[in-house]
């Protein structure tokens, strides 16, 4: 345990270096907060844009999160990689409470959005739902048109007008890089799409509403190369603006999209270090052997 | 706080995996030290041409790089192939790296030897200008270094690495002293020049395939430890005095 540990406060006050130097470079981008809309979004741009401090979470008996504390740094991409059943896709799920609903779930430690509590009793959660977006495996449009999906987000925050609506919808379809394909049809319905193109609308979708984290769990696994190679690309991409979190079981795909990367493995966290560092000389076995395909 | 006692190799030992991709890294390594053995008797071959004025086993130097060139493009190949086809990373993607470079050492050391063959030839033609003390010593200490440079590179031997990387030294210091005590001769009778530059020529490839194979022992180390320490050789103690 001790020297699994290790690596952890190390890397720990890396990120809050790394972390630092960003919120001093990046200015602060004017989201909902600044339209009344969100109550809690008094964000902190010195805060890590997540923080765990000794996590742990269970579905009922065993702990499937146990002792995770990590910082992701605002404005990056932070991959959670490791073999199926590790709990990278439930750490990603506590980080806008979609386990909520679980009968039995419990956990232990805390979890900060920019310096809030986000398992505090009086959060709202549909609120830190609107601040942290997911992004589902599988592309999950609503039966409705395409222009009705990106608007139904900014339409139940508050926003009416139609002239503000439209906007919105084209700067997110845009930023999806998915304007120039829908942009003659955008009454038509979603489900009408490719899968790529269903996926890349449930991004705009989630980035309608101005997150500032977007949580992507295998954003690309149902998707073909190409499609999958757009995603990549609308990631890059993304970061400019939001912080991201991707789960993925593609080794090259964390490689090459994200900034960092944390390797999980039976609900610990074995490495978190800078994506370069994992992929060409990680500290610890456990992890060298799973990105080289030694087990897993 | 809750204390998760686990045993890490016990739940690996059931779970690691037998990789097709580690029988490639098998071959190519194979190939590199069969490319060797043929680059060490290229030098064994050249030296002994010069001391013995053999024409004859010169050639034979000459006449056998052609086979250590088709192995380089063949592991050149080879390396480029698991690229592309496994992408590996972490300790096989610096093993693939290192097998690149080594690779190539190993190709120029091959060159050396052939450099050295034709300056034996030319001067088995001419009469002995003097007898040779200090460049079979040079090519002892050199046949030393690349011996263990590829034993190092066998065994991921970073200690053994990095004392080749200090005898690097010994030969820069020789190689001035044959290059200052051919200088005399030159100076004494301008009929020695020819053979004493063809002398001169062969420290300075014995020079060079010392630092060929302090490369390699470079490598090696990038290749264990993933850190880069070529073109910093003196902070070698520092760094491993601190770990």
């Amino acid at each position: 345990m001790t020297n699994v540990k290790q690596p952890i406060w190390e890397t720990k006050e890396m990120i809050n270096g790394m972390a630092k130097e960003q919120s001093i470079a990046g200015k602060k981008r004017p989201g909902l907060s600044a339209q009344g809309v969100s109550t809690l979004a008094q964000a902190n741009a010195e805060q890590p844009a997540l923080k765990t401090e000794n996590w742990f979470f269970s579905y009922g008996q065993d702990w499937a999160i146990k002792d995770i504390t990590l910082e992701v740094p605002t404005k990056q991409v932070t991959a959670f990689i490791g073999p199926s059943g590790c709990g990278k896709s439930t750490l990603l799920r506590c980080f806008n409470r979609l386990n909520d609903l679980i009968a039995g779930a419990r956990f232990q430690g805390q979890i900060y959005a920019e310096g809030t509590n986000i398992y505090d009793r009086d959060l709202d959660v549909t609120d830190l739902r609107k601040r942290i977006g997911m992004v589902f495996q599988k592309s999950n449009p609503f039966p409705k048109s395409i222009y009705e999906n990106v608007a139904y987000g900014p339409r139940i925050s508050g926003i009416k007008k139609s002239g503000d609506l439209d906007e919105i919808v084209e700067r997110s379809l845009r930023q999806a890089a998915l304007w120039d394909e829908v942009k003659d049809r955008l009454d038509s319905t979603a489900l009408g799409l490719s899968g790529g193109q269903q996926q890349r609308l449930c991004i705009a979708r989630t980035i309608a509403v101005e997150p500032q984290v977007v949580l992507m769990d295998e954003p690309c696994s149902a998707l073909d190369p190409i499609a999958s190679a757009k995603i990549e690309e609308l990631i890059l991409e993304l970061k400019k603006d939001y912080t991201i979190v991707i789960v993925t079981h593609n080794m090259q795909q964390a490689a090459r999209v994200s900034d960092l990367t944390a390797y999980l493995w039976l609900g610990q966290l074995i490495e978190f270090n800078k994506t370069g560092l994992i992929f060409t000389n990680p500290k610890e076995k456990l992890t060298e052997d799973y990105i080289s395909g030694r087990f897993g | 706080m809750i204390v998760i006692a686990f045993s890490v190799r016990h739940y690996l030992k059931g779970h690691e995996m037998e990789r097709h991709l580690d029988i490639e890294l098998k071959s190519i390594k194979e190939d590199l030290l069969k490319m060797a053995g043929l680059v060490e008797q290229a030098i064994d071959r050249s030296i002994k041409a010069i001391k013995n004025r053999d024409e004859d086993r010169a050639q034979k130097v000459i006449d056998q790089d052609r086979e250590i060139d088709a192995m380089e493009i063949q592991i050149e190949n080879d390396c480029f192939t698991i690229l592309a086809r496994y992408q590996p990373v972490a300790a096989d993607l610096r093993f693939i790296m290192a097998s690149i470079k080594i690779n190539n050492d190993l190709e120029r050391m091959g060159d050396h030897a052939v450099n050295i063959a034709q300056k034996a030839q030319s001067l088995a033609a001419a009469p002995s200008l003097k007898p040779l003390i200090d460049i079979p010593l040079m090519a002892d200490i050199v046949q030393g270094m690349l011996r263990d440079s590829l034993n190092s590179f066998v065994n991921g031997d970073v200690e053994q690495a990095r004392l080749v990387c200090e005898k690097d030294d010994d030969v820069d210091a020789l190689e001035v002293q044959v290059h200052r005590e051919l200088l005399t001769y030159m100076m004494e009778d301008h009929r020695n020049i020819s053979r004493a530059l063809q002398l001169t020529m062969i420290a300075k490839n014995l020079e060079r395939i010392a630092d060929l194979s302090t490369n390699i022992c470079e490598e090696v180390i990038f290749m264990v430890e993933g850190r880069t320490i070529k073109h910093h050789s003196e902070d070698l103690h520092l760094k491993s005095d601190k770990e």
